[in-house]
């Protein structure tokens, strides 16, 4: 009988070795996965992994994977502030929806007024949305103590409902016939989130995602906030002697998380995605929650598990397209990737000993 | 607008029929929380359920057999998701969020070829004397059998977790592990064999949705239940009878909104649409009074130093 | 835009390469909204695709993703399809509009086919179904059939397609049945069977004999099934299961000839860019057998229906007709232009209650 056995310090040999080991058990469970299917084991793997960042159209697809991995990484951050503190928001994507509707609406309102200021109002406009927005969960906990879970995914919902109904009416664009969606911001240069440089897939959303890993780096290294909120989840009465006032540590942390995920809406809708629609929202909100535990609430963490996701996505379309998969075979893959992620990780901390006894 | 036109006898026997999936999945839900275990893959593993249980269903042409196979594939998505967080002692939020991808994907790879294909019809109650009374009777006595069999399972639940030992164990695994096990009692055992409780609870809140309320077969048909059941277990404080509460609340408004748009009600829809779930986040700040807390070793990972 | 300027000739180093093999096989992309076992929309298009492989055999490789979200995600698609190689791609939702359109302007050897939307392009057709087409034969049966003269239907969105489909089947309704009136419940979702299901519990609690749906799950039928004496329709496919209960009739989305046609053309040489709205005559929307349970007489009327519409002797928007707020739309034996239609956003004189926006 194998017995875990908790090491006095994490491995540092297999904080780097575990996704490695992790990735491989991956290809290997998810080729048998493809065969099954009928499908080359080796081919699916190399489509997967390989062709979006080496092969031929690479050129396309590396710009393509900052532009999928720019929204969860800025999403991500925000949520493993809170995380760490042991504040669950689960509805950034409510918060991303609201901060698309905020930002857009700014821009909507100066149509068809050009202005350098206009873009700025919109960023503004989006990161305050999605903050209101995770201003109610945080000020429902604080003054009722009702549970941030429920409150923030309930009102995923309702944000939905209320870009439906932005999409049908307030938003419509006039002159679109009669069918629900606003105007194409990338029509409208001043409101337009364009690629800084042509074809690096950079645009400002990108930015700021990177801007968001090194401000979460320092302020969880470097500064006094940072110190409360880790020592807020590992110890919390610690933390009350320490000072650490709880309520406002709620506030902060989730109008942290709101204001980025309305950034990142916000982002979105004015660049790739272009226009408010009653689609407008694909889920990033719950994908980011995956991404900041994959990074393991690390900044630079969540940076390169925001990457893998977004490369598995992209890599997944390609091998549905090229190799005929059906969709929920890769669905069933990212699955399977993130549980090894998962599961290799504990031999960072414990290692494997046989014991004749079973454990409890 | 015609209010009269809402009929409310009718409006509550539907409603118990529109909770019932929730109900289901929620109360399975509470007892793995109240182990001390949080597991986010309850839409993953009640959409697997509802496959499992269809395409059983269809080939035996046993709707109860279905139900049993549902309860199957929900376990057994729970054991990889017990697995994962028990033995690999891997985050319980990601691993959940992971079991509902990897359910939503292997959910549609079984019910390939399922699609159009109407499963056989499920048995009602159909008490002679009892089911024919004018309100009580089609309000209470004239639903099919899992609607009575859900109420059941909230019933066994409450009954189990306080007046018998082995709810109370499992309540002290929830509320502090290390003591729980310092008095010798297995947590991982009894939390792994919540979790695939709840798993198996899961899948036949699925199934009853695949096999009854719809029914039919298709990809990613729970459309995000299991995310309403588990807000509905905070919701309840993890108390049954609240789960019971909520999942009623719940349901019976969602019901009321198309009542209401069918009456002519001039609210605007997309307020109608929005108002379950409002509704829920304002009963809950009114009863926030209650300070019962979480599970103290809720979400934390256990794993015994000696 | 070096983007731009890479991509054009890598599609056309592309279009050298395939160039050497097309005379074999022609590559057709499809980009799918919903999962190909969504039973209804996508299920459909997927039939569609099915069918020209079957037409064409060797000569045509198609491929297809699905459950392509709407924005970057499906311009990614459509981009990764055109580099590898494909001739011509079929875009199956209405969001997919821009996406469309941009990569079009990219790849301007490669054809492309949208469905429901209203921007074209040398390169870039649209495509839809007249529908309402067919709702205006199941409003007539819905209107001689009912007792309670009470219509239940379910709407997703209240989008024009919808809109139209709802006073279509209305006028014919009332156009047999001065008495008959329209209960309307709008689910705010494109898929929630579950919800369906309640929606349409409740329209036959309030009375509802007759149930139409415009959301693709058989979960009405199910209910109407489960009533006893309340029929209803199939939607998106023939859903012929519930053909011996409260299934009457149906109607199917069939873009398997379209599908062909444009396959055919581009083998040809003959493609342009084209706006297709067909209905009933050239097969893209079909009628699904109407059942027994339909009076003999009622029947033959529907059927006669079809035939003038398929026809084109009948239009189902003809004078006169009135908007809900009693103003004039249509003077006697006018036909409503096409431009109207598609933009639809008002009811017709008789229906109760507001669209909601």
């Amino acid at each position: 009988m194998l017995k875990l056995e908790k090491r006095p310090q994490p491995s540092q040999a297999w904080i780097y070795l575990a996704p490695l080991v992790a990735v491989i058990a991956t290809m290997i469970a998810g080729g048998a996965l493809f065969a099954i299917l009928g499908k080359d084991p080796l081919v699916a793997i190399r489509t997967i992994f390989y062709d979006p960042l080496f092969s031929e159209f690479a050129f396309f697809y590396r710009p393509q994977l900052l532009v999928k991995g720019a929204p969860l990484v800025l999403i991500a951050i925000g949520l493993s502030l809170g995380f760490r503190a042991g504040i669950w928001n689960i509805g950034a994507e409510g918060q991303y929806i609201v901060g698309a509707l905020t930002g857009a609406g700014v821009g909507l309102a100066f149509y068809p007024l050009e202005g350098w200021f206009i873009f700025p109002l919109m960023v503004m406009a989006g990161a305050l949305g999605g903050w209101a927005w995770a201003m109610i969960p945080a000020v429902l906990k604080v003054r009722f103590g009702t549970n941030e879970i429920l409150v923030s995914l309930m009102l995923v919902y309702v944000a939905e409902q209320l870009l439906a109904s932005m999409a049908l009416g307030l938003m419509k664009n006039p002159q679109g016939f009669g069918f629900p969606g606003s105007r194409n911001l990338q029509q409208y240069p001043s409101a337009h989130n364009a690629e800084l440089i042509a074809g690096s897939g950079m645009h400002w959303g990108v930015v700021a995602a990177l801007i968001a890993v090194i401000f979460a780096y320092v302020l969880l290294t470097r500064h006094i906030l940072g110190f409360h909120i880790r020592l807020t989840g590992e110890a919390p009465r610690a933390a009350r002697f320490a000072g650490v006032n709880p309520a406002r540590l709620v506030l902060i942390c989730l109008g942290l998380a709101g204001a980025l995920a309305g950034l990142a809406g916000m982002f979105e809708v004015s660049g790739p995605a272009g226009r408010v629609s009653i689609d407008f929202n694909v889920g990033y909100g719950f994908t980011a929650i995956i991404v900041a535990f994959l990074g393991r609430l690390h900044p630079v963490g969540i940076l390169l598990a925001g990457l893998l996701m977004a490369l598995t996505y992209i890599g997944g379309e390609i091998a549905q397209s090229r190799l005929g998969l059906p969709a929920a075979a890769i669905q069933m893959f990212q699955g399977m990737l993130l549980f090894f992620l998962l599961a290799v990780d504990v031999l960072t901390n414990y290692r494997l000993r046989l014991a004749r006894r079973e454990v409890a | 607008m015609d209010l009269s036109s809402i009929n409310l006898v009718l409006l509550l026997a539907s409603l118990m029929v529109a909770a019932t999936p929730l109900l289901l999945a929620a109360i399975g839900e509470l007892v793995v929380e109240r182990a001390g275990v949080l597991n986010l893959g309850v839409e993953g593993m009640m959409i697997t359920g509802a496959i499992c249980g269809f395409a059983i269903s269809v080939n035996t042409g046993n709707p109860l057999l279905g139900v049993v196979a549902a309860a199957l594939g929900g376990a057994a998505l729970a054991l990889v998701f017990a697995a994962l967080t028990q033995l690999a002692l891997a985050n319980q939020v990601a691993s959940g969020l992971g079991l509902t991808l990897f359910g939503l994907g292997l959910s549609a790879l079984i019910g390939q070829g399922y699609q159009g294909v109407r499963p056989p019809s499920f048995p009602r109650l159909s008490i002679p004397g009892l089911s024919d009374l004018p309100v009580v009777g089609r309000i209470l006595f004239s639903h099919d059998l899992m609607v009575y069999f859900g109420l059941l399972v909230v019933a066994a639940v409450w009954f189990m977790l306080k007046y018998t030992r082995a709810g109370l164990i499992l309540r002290a695994v929830g509320e502090n592990h290390d003591a729980a096990h310092a008095l010798g009692y297995k947590v991982k055992r009894i939390r792994i064999m919540a979790i695939l409780f709840g798993g198996a609870c899961a899948g036949m809140g699925g199934a009853y949705i695949s096999l009854i309320r719809v029914p039919q077969w298709t990809e990613g048909m729970t459309a995000g239940i299991g995310w309403i059941a588990l807000a509905l277990v905070v919701f309840a404080s993890w108390k049954p009878w609240r789960v019971l509460l909520g999942a009623y609340l719940f349901g019976g408004v969602t019901v009321i909104q198309l009542n209401l748009q069918a009456a002519g009600v001039a609210i605007p829809v997309e307020y109608l649409a929005m108002s379950p779930y409002l509704i829920t986040i304002l009963v809950l700040v009114i009863m926030s009074a209650d300070k019962s807390k979480a599970p103290a070793s809720l979400g934390r990972i256990f794993h015994a130093s000696r | 835009m070096k983007l731009i300027k890479y991509l054009s000739t890598a599609a056309l180093a592309l279009g050298m390469a395939t160039g050497a093999m097309a005379q074999d096989k022609l590559k057709v992309g499809f980009v799918y909204v919903g999962p190909v076992g969504d039973g209804g929309w996508t299920y459909e298009h997927d039939k569609g695709r099915q069918a020209v492989e079957a037409e064409f055999g060797d000569k045509v490789e198609t491929v297809f993703v699905e459950s392509v979200p709407e924005g970057p995600d499906a311009e990614r698609v459509m981009t990764q399809m055109a580099l590898d190689g494909a001739d011509l791609i079929f875009t199956t939702s209405f969001g997919f509009m821009d996406p469309t359109i941009n990569v079009a302007a990219k790849f301007p050897d490669v054809k492309f086919e949208h469905a429901t939307g209203y921007k074209r392009a040398d390169n870039v057709s649209t495509y839809s179904a007249r529908f309402y087409e067919g709702r205006a034969i199941q409003g007539h049966i819905a209107g001689k059939m009912t007792e309670s003269n009470i219509v239940g239907y379910i709407g997703s969105y209240p989008i024009p397609e919808v809109i139209r489909g709802i006073n279509s089947a209305f006028i014919h309704a009332r156009k047999v049945n001065p008495d008959v009136e329209f209960k309307i419940v709008w689910a705010y979702t494109w898929f929630d069977p579950a919800k369906e299901a309640d929606a349409a519990k409740v329209l036959i609690e309030q009375g509802a004999d007759v149930i139409f749906q415009h959301t693709d799950s058989t979960a009405p039928l199910a209910a109407a099934a489960e009533a006893g004496n309340v029929i209803g329709f199939g939607q998106a496919s023939d859903m012929s299961e519930y053909a011996d209960g409260p299934r009457v009739s149906s109607i199917i989305d069939d873009w398997a000839p379209y599908y062909i046609d444009r396959t055919r053309a581009v083998m040809d040489g003959t493609w342009e860019s084209t706006d297709t709205w067909d209905g009933i005559g050239p097969g893209m929307v079909g009628i699904g057998e109407i059942t027994d349970r339909v009076p003999a007489d009622v029947k033959a009327e529907a059927l006669a229906m079809k035939e003038a519409i398929a026809a084109g002797e009948y239009h189902p928007f003809t004078g006169p007709l009135n908007k809900q707020d009693g103003s004039a739309w249509l003077a006697e034996g006018e036909v409503a232009d096409d431009g109207t239609l598609l933009g639809m956003d008002f009811y017709v004189e008789g229906l109760e209650g507001t669209i909601p926006n």
